[in-house]
């Protein structure tokens, strides 16, 4: 079931991505990055981080890609049009991005043997939920980071607020 | 009793996704557009890190995905308000006509 | 203790020059003068006290005051400290008291001048120079007064600093005199290496317990400080400046160009006596400098016209033979010289000043003639003067340089005694010349009454040409009109130095001709061990004194009678001669054109520096090595400007680039490190 899981979602996450890459029209391209958040939510799952595949639906594909949404559809962003340099970003691109993909498989190929294999639901104890793990240790060793976080998100509020509003 | 996945393929399946990221980062006009980009590079990063923790039962992997996930939702917020200005201004989402700093 | 009151000495004129030169401006002339002539007046007094105190039997025979270590690093250390011994005492009397004389003179002489205070002001920091200079106890201290006296005779030279001759004097004057200090600087350093110290008394004990050591590096150091005199004493090659300098104010000529700053280099030879004497070489060659110079210069003072530049060749002539004494080792002889040349030099340089104001700044010897009716004080006390310095018994100038030839003599340079000789000869042709010139037969001058304007002022004294200068606030209702005598306050200092000249020498009288030799006593404890006293002591024979010094007398009277001759009984006959050879009169007309040579030496020198100095290495390896730098600079962040295109996907671009060379660092970079 692991393999399937993996498999299907697996796919789905890559054949998203793809759809943002070749899309032209950027609502589309949304719309696809929102289906791979949606199928790595299945994967943490599947990895038994449950709080965070939770938090990944709620958080970025339930409120960042619904502000991505609503920022396009503020802007009436059209399709994109093509420039000079268009060429050279393909030429730099591609290769670029091969190379890093090469780069990084390389790395994990060559260790895969010490990084040994899934089990599903994860090794975490069964008394305690992941939830508790995570929060046990968010709110005693990481409490002020934590509470560092909430001011970086209230400073944010302010800062878009500020940027986004009409010039009086 | 089923094939057992492998840590490492988890692993290639976010190199993947990440690639794909830097590509479109590279090689797409709208500035939402790339923008997104980024926001799949990021969460290729995640599931790295989400893998890791599951390989070495550690749950400090997922607090650093948590923590990620915090800044993102923070940095889109400002950089979307920042592309809107700038959308006021220029009237166009184009990458390329966004220049001024040229030197 | 007058010891305790030896930092007065300097210190007092120092404060004269404070006060007249910072708040001076705004004095009235009354006040300036005063505070001027009490600041000299005061050393003069201290110095007063200190030859009664030391001449008193019992008396040390040198005392010292050191005072704070003023440099101090390992292996050298240096203080302030002054030491007065009898050779100190002749000097001190000298500048204290000729300077005194001069200062008042100088009330009387400068009294119409604008930059009245400036000029007491500069006097004073020269007199402090001065003092520093003969009470200093090293080296370094003497370097410093050695300087502050060529600052001052630039200040001094240069008085009327609106005139261009004036300026380019002070400055030749002080560049010349920089090559020689170049020369006691490097002493110096030699002088630091070899004892370690820069005292006198350090230094110079150190050669008397060595008695065998000789030549070598003393012989260099030797050399190097007589480069240095002859800069500051103005002999030859460097002497060119000081004809130059009667540019200067009149009583500046006689003070400094005359009694003291030349001295100070016969001072400092005679003060290193001791080593020197360990240098037969170096002595040969100040012997041979001195007497060169003084029948060179008495050669050109011949034909001078004007009559500070016949006063300015005979003081070159005169430091000559005191460096001739120097060099055949009778130190004693050359200060006893420069004792009687104070006196009557200053006295021919004041009295002309007298002539000068007289002539409403007549210079030029062909258009004066017949003052002796006109001027009854200022003919006889330059009489004196004339006298003195010709060597005409009894007066001042003939014992001292009739010391200077018996010395020679008995030294064993006889040739050198025959120039001497000659010379005198020449001295007094060329003083007689100049007195019958300017005191007798027919008058040549102008009477300045209708230019005399009472609201304007005409004396600068100086150069050949009356330059009018506006002074409205003087008071001139007791200025006589055309040629009159000067005031009792330029007179008076005038009838004293007569009075030195003719007396000034009966402390010098030999053994030969009756007298004591109070001087040459009074010096031995500085010299003794010379090598002058040695040889005189050898063949000492009062026939020969007598005899030599009958030549000497007669020589000068045959001076007189051709002067005579030329100039009085026959007034045209100079012009028949010297038109018979014309060259050779040009010559010595246009002083051998060792200023066009020097000027050509300078003018290489300049292209030089000009060329290769200025162009090539400033203008091209400087400057060029600054401009590749910029232009590198431009060139390489031309190239580099292209990353900042503003274009984000470049940006982007280079981002993933980076990002891709840490990765490939890491990755690999760590593999290799571990291996």
């Amino acid at each position: 079931m692991q393999l399937a899981l993996f498999i299907l979602f697996g796919v789905l996450a890559v054949a998203g991505a793809l759809n943002l890459l070749l899309q032209r029209h950027p609502i589309n391209s949304a719309l696809s990055l929102v289906v791979v958040m949606m199928s790595l939510a299945v994967l943490y799952w599947s990895l038994g981080a449950e709080f965070l595949a939770a938090a990944q639906v709620i958080v970025y594909s339930g409120a960042i890609m619904v502000f991505f949404v609503f920022v396009i559809m503020l802007l009436n962003a059209g399709e994109e049009e093509r420039t000079h340099g268009s060429r050279a970003s393909y030429i730099v691109g591609f290769p670029g991005a091969a190379a890093i993909f090469c780069l990084l498989s390389f790395v994990f190929l060559s260790e895969r043997h010490a990084l040994g294999t899934v089990n599903v639901g994860g090794y975490l104890n069964h008394i305690t939920s992941n939830i508790s793990e995570v929060s046990a240790l968010l709110f005693t060793k990481l409490l002020l980071p934590f509470e560092v976080t909430s001011v970086l998100i209230l400073v944010a509020i302010l800062g878009a607020v500020v940027l986004a509003r009409k010039e009086q | 009793m089923s094939v057992q996945v492998p840590v490492a393929a988890y692993l290639i399946l976010a190199a993947v996704l990440f690639s794909i990221g830097v590509a479109a980062f590279l090689i797409k006009r709208n500035l939402i557009t790339v923008f997104m980009s980024i926001e799949l590079m990021l969460n290729a990063v995640n599931l790295t890190f989400v893998a890791f923790a599951h390989r070495w039962h550690q749950v400090s992997g997922q607090i650093f995905v948590f923590f990620v996930m915090v800044v993102a939702a923070a940095e889109a917020a400002v950089g979307l308000a920042i592309i809107i200005a700038i959308f006021r201004t220029r009237e166009t989402l184009n990458v390329d006509s966004v220049d001024l700093m040229k030197s | 203790m007058p010891s305790d009151y030896l930092w007065l000495i300097p210190l007092v004129p120092f404060a004269g020059f404070l006060i007249n030169g910072t708040i001076g401006r705004r004095l009235p002339r009354a006040l300036i003068s005063v505070v001027a002539l009490i600041c000299t007046a005061i050393p003069a007094a201290i110095v007063a006290w200190l030859w009664i105190t030391m001449k008193a039997a019992g008396a040390p025979e040198a005392i010292q005051v050191v005072s704070q270590p003023w440099i101090q690093i390992t292996g050298l250390t240096i203080n302030f400290a002054f030491t007065v011994d009898h050779l100190t005492l002749i000097m001190l009397g000298v500048v204290t008291g000729v300077g005194f004389l001069i200062h008042v003179y100088s009330v009387g002489y400068m009294a119409h001048e604008e930059g009245y205070w400036r000029f007491f002001a500069y006097l004073n920091l020269f007199m402090f120079f001065m003092l520093v200079l003969v009470l200093s106890e090293s080296f370094l201290l003497m370097f410093v007064g050695w300087e502050g006296v060529g600052l001052a005779s630039y200040l001094l030279i240069g008085f009327y600093f609106k005139k261009d001759s004036a300026a380019n004097a002070g400055k030749k004057a002080f560049i010349v005199n920089r090559i020689g200090d170049f020369g006691f600087l490097l002493a110096m350093f030699l002088i630091v290496r070899e004892f370690g110290s820069l005292d006198f008394t350090h230094v110079f004990n150190a050669i008397s317990v060595n008695p065998q050591w000789h030549g070598g590096i003393l012989t260099a150091i030797a050399l190097l400080l007589v480069l240095g005199a002859a800069g500051k004493s103005a002999q030859i090659p460097l002497y060119v400046w000081l004809p130059d300098a009667m540019e200067g104010p009149t009583p500046v000529s006689a003070l400094i160009h005359a009694a003291t700053m030349v001295t100070a280099g016969i001072y400092m030879v005679a003060r290193c006596h001791t080593l020197f004497d360990r240098s037969p070489y170096a002595l040969g060659v100040v012997a041979i400098i001195g007497a060169t110079t003084a029948i060179f210069a008495a050669c050109i003072g011949i034909v001078q016209h004007d009559i500070k530049r016949v006063l300015a060749y005979s003081t070159v002539s005169q430091l000559g033979y005191m460096f001739l004494a120097c060099g055949v080792g009778a130190y004693g002889a050359g200060i006893f010289h420069l004792l009687t040349h104070a006196f009557f030099k200053a006295l021919l340089f004041l009295s002309a000043g007298s002539v000068i104001h007289a002539l409403s700044g007549e210079q030029d010897m062909r258009k004066m003639g017949g003052l002796r009716k006109r001027i009854p004080v200022t003919f006889w006390t330059m009489t004196m003067g004339v006298f003195a310095i010709a060597g005409i018994p009894p007066l001042a100038g003939f014992f001292s340089k009739d010391e200077i030839l018996y010395q020679t003599f008995v030294s064993g340079n006889k040739f050198l005694w025959l120039v001497g000789l000659v010379t005198a000869g020449m001295t007094s042709f060329y003083m007689f010349r100049l007195w019958f010139k300017t005191f007798f037969g027919p008058e040549h001058f102008e009477e300045h009454s209708d230019l005399h304007d009472h609201g304007a002022v005409v004396h600068t004294h100086s150069g050949t040409h009356a330059v009018m200068v506006a002074d409205p606030e003087e008071d001139h209702a007791t200025h006589a009109h055309g040629v009159h005598e000067s005031p009792a306050i330029m007179t008076i200092p005038l009838a004293i130095l007569a009075l030195f000249s003719i007396v000034g020498g009966w402390v010098g009288v030999p053994a030969a001709l009756g007298g004591h030799d109070e001087i040459g006593h009074f010096l031995d404890p500085v010299f003794a061990g010379g090598t002058a006293s040695e040889a005189a002591a050898a063949t000492s024979s009062h026939g020969l004194e007598l005899g030599l010094a009958a030549v000497s007398v007669l020589v000068a009277l045959i001076g007189f009678y051709i002067a005579y001759i030329f100039y009085y009984k026959k007034p045209g006959a100079a012009a028949a001669l010297a038109s018979r050879m014309p060259a050779l009169y040009r010559l010595v007309e246009d002083k051998f054109y060792v200023d066009e040579v020097y000027g050509f030496f300078v003018m290489v020198v300049m292209m030089f520096s000009r060329f290769v100095l200025g162009g090539l290495i400033d203008g091209g390896i400087v400057n060029g090595t600054g401009a590749a730098a910029g232009a590198t600079t431009q060139g390489l962040s031309s190239l580099v400007r292209r990353v900042q295109s503003g274009n984000i996907r470049s940006y982007a671009g280079w981002l993933a680039f980076g990002a891709a060379a840490v990765l490939i660092v890491m990755i690999f970079g760590r593999s290799i490190w571990l291996h």
